[in-house]
């Protein structure tokens, strides 16, 4: 395997947070200020080795890091093509990858002397990762999260509860992720000089895309040791699912510059791309600008933006990351959807083939590999990101299953 | 000379602080809107803010919010409120009118043609609040080249330098948000709005409105102390929606009546008269 040129995507995104056309600082004046001091903090500690050593230790110790990288043979056999290989972010603390990203903010927070911190979450997964380091770093934290969210995902709700947490319900606009990020803008922008905000993907203005990125990268820095190590070589293909794109980014950043290694991110086809009733914002958006940055959105002819589908909650999201708008573009990476039924098919394979259950969101990532390995040779390798464990998703699943009995 | 600065210009030869009501076009209909504009101008409005709805008004609070919604549930885009500005410019060729609203309707429309679109409708300035001047040059220049106020926010948080970036992109006035929070939060204060506007005058020659949080007589008799225009929205769309839709212009323009008579009722304004003097 030969190391390309340094690519390009290295480089990003620049000075005022461009990813190519996309990405940006989008936002009201009030925030201006504390973009400008985190962007300035940021770039202060992100190569600070004491800051770093923190954030290594805090990984090791609490997260659980490094996770392993598994060969998921008996799955790959039955396919009967390429080999499988699972990045088993599902073993971290608290079920995720989004810990990472919350460890590194809130190391910050507390260096930027904020006490309080806030959240806005989907299914929940950010949400409890947040109030698990607030609590860990005994800080304030209020996570903002929509009505219809919080009556889906009733046991997070109760977890964030237990961790200290206030969760403040949204009823305005479709009471969902997008409304409980809009909440947590305007939370930001009423207390801004004492609330830092830890936003839970690889959207929002600069420098979150790239902070998110960076703290998240972890993930495919591991790979790129463990896969020759563990595999004998790095991978033909890396594939991971994508809703704002963090678990995603994390594991493509480190392997970009690696030409040979194709990276693929799978979107939430819903009920199908034809439909309309799906959260696939590269396959199926345009560009706009959404939450601080341009970037690839949902929206209709007026610019409105609509609401999305999603059988996970962790992908139903009408934007994406700018990066990923940026890989795409430039044609680094793909982007591929799959829909409810698909990855729940191979959710269901996992649990039966290899004993892991995962996470519906990873279940997309893990139902293209799928698809795909039979296609390959047995001397493939593809490495998929199972980037959260389905313990969350236990309701949804009975609820999809016992439909489906009725109906059968 | 564009609408917007005669407007300032005139009321400041007279010592009267500029009166600007924003309302969400479409709230609660298209042709609501239509009369409730008619009516602010008779109850005294200088320059009109009209909002453009969108789905996710992130800076606005409660209020606001509601009226794009319920505009967004008759489907009003910013193509409907093109048609509205070029309407009310038939019936009425001197008062501005400035959009207010958020990007992504102007991306989608596209740039071009969105500026286009405006000065053929009559529009005087444009707000897009997530426009931050780093991000907006090229759109600025689209809308100078067509004789519309690029109009930008300063912040309680705006660091000098910054202000001085605002005074070179924007014309017509810029909009002082009055406190740290959303559209229509409760917790204005004059004193301090005060001091951050002689900063501003420091660094920007245009007139300076000031908004976000006025909501009765006596704040707006405090704030235009200060201030040249002084900007209205929440409270005067917490007035359209609290009675029948019917009635709602009769109500908005009967509120702001008695705006208007608090403002015309103070002294000859000395500060705003004499910063301006210095400046043209």
């Amino acid at each position: 395997m030969q190391m390309a040129e340094l690519a390009p995507e290295r480089e990003l995104p620049d000075e005022r947070g461009h990813f190519g056309p996309y990405g940006g600082v989008f936002v009201a004046e009030t925030l201006i200020g504390a973009l400008d001091e985190l962007k300035t903090q940021y770039a202060r500690y992100r190569d600070d080795p004491e800051f770093v050593a923190e954030f290594e230790y805090e990984l090791e110790h609490y997260v659980g890091r490094p996770s392993p990288v598994y060969h998921a043979e008996r799955w790959s056999r039955e396919l009967g093509g390429a080999q499988i290989w699972l990045k088993r972010e599902d073993l971290n603390h608290t079920g995720a990858h989004k810990i990472n990203n919350c460890i590194g903010q809130a190391l910050l927070a507390r260096r930027l002397g904020k006490r309080r911190v806030i959240a806005e979450t989907g299914a929940g997964q950010h949400g409890v990762a947040t109030a698990t380091v607030a609590a860990r770093f005994g800080m304030e934290c209020i996570v903002y999260m929509g009505s219809e969210d919080i009556r889906r995902q009733a046991q997070n709700v109760y977890r964030m509860n237990l961790l200290g947490a206030k969760v403040v319900p949204v009823e305005s606009g479709s009471k969902t992720l997008k409304d409980a990020l809009n909440e947590a803008m305007r939370d930001w922008v009423t207390n801004v000089d004492s609330t830092f905000y830890i936003i839970g993907t690889v959207a929002g203005p600069h420098p979150y895309p790239m902070m998110v990125r960076d703290f998240q990268s972890v993930i495919g820095r591991e790979c790129l040791t463990q896969m020759p190590e563990d595999a004998g070589r790095q991978p033909d293909y890396v594939i991971a699912c994508v809703g704002g794109g963090s678990n995603a980014m994390g594991i493509f950043h480190p392997y970009v510059p690696y030409a040979d290694v194709k990276l693929v991110g799978v979107e939430a086809a819903g009920e199908g791309l034809a439909t309309g009733h799906h959260a696939a914002s590269l396959c199926a958006g345009r560009p706009g600008v959404l939450h601080g940055n341009r970037t690839y959105l949902l929206q209709d002819a007026d610019g409105q933006i609509i609401e999305t589908h999603s059988v996970s909650a962790g992908l139903d999201y009408p934007g994406v990351g700018p990066e990923h708008a940026w890989l795409k573009d430039s044609g680094r990476a793909q982007y591929v959807a799959i829909t409810d039924d698909e990855a729940l098919a191979a959710f269901h394979a996992c649990c039966r083939i290899e004993g892991i259950i995962p996470a519906l969101e990873s279940s997309h990532a893990l139902a293209y590999a799928t698809k795909l390995a039979p296609t390959l040779p047995r001397e493939a390798i593809l490495l998929v990101n199972l980037s959260g464990r389905g313990d969350k998703d236990m309701a949804t699943v009975a609820e999809r299953d016992a439909a489906k009995k009725a109906t059968a | 000379m564009n609408r917007i600065d005669a407007t300032f210009a005139r009321q400041r030869a007279a010592g009267r602080t500029v009166l600007i009501p924003y309302v969400t076009a479409g709230d609660p209909s298209l042709a609501a809107t239509d009369e409730i504009l008619d009516a602010l101008t008779r109850a005294g409005a200088d320059v009109i803010e009209v909002g453009v709805p969108f789905s996710d008004p992130m800076a606005d609070g409660p209020v606001i919010q509601r009226a794009s919604e319920r505009a967004l549930a008759q489907h009003v885009g910013l193509h409907h409120v093109l048609d509205l500005v070029a309407r009310f410019r038939k019936r009425n060729a001197t008062t501005p009118i400035v959009l207010m609203g958020y990007a992504n309707p102007v991306e989608a429309m596209g740039a071009t043609a969105f500026a286009e679109r405006a000065r053929t409708a009559g529009v005087d300035g444009v707000i897009i609040v997530d426009y931050p001047p780093e991000e907006a040059a090229a759109f600025a220049a689209l809308l100078r080249e067509r004789d519309i106020a690029p109009i930008f926010l300063i912040a309680p948080t705006t660091p000098a330098e910054r202000m001085a970036k605002v005074a070179e992109l924007g014309s017509g006035y810029v909009y002082y948000v009055s406190l740290k929070g959303v559209t229509g939060a409760g917790h204005l204060d004059p004193d301090a709005v005060a001091a951050k506007l002689r900063e501003i005058r420091e660094h920007v020659a245009l007139p300076v409105g000031v908004g976000f949080g006025i909501r009765d007589a006596a704040s707006a008799q405090a704030i235009a102390r200060h201030a040249d225009a002084v900007v209205i929205g929440s409270r005067i769309i917490a007035e359209i929606e609290t009675g029948a839709p019917a009635d709602a212009a009769v109500r908005a323009g009967a509120w702001l009546t008695t705006i208007r008579r608090a403002l015309d009722t103070m002294a000859v304004k000395p500060t705003a008269a004499g910063a301006r003097e210095s400046i043209t």
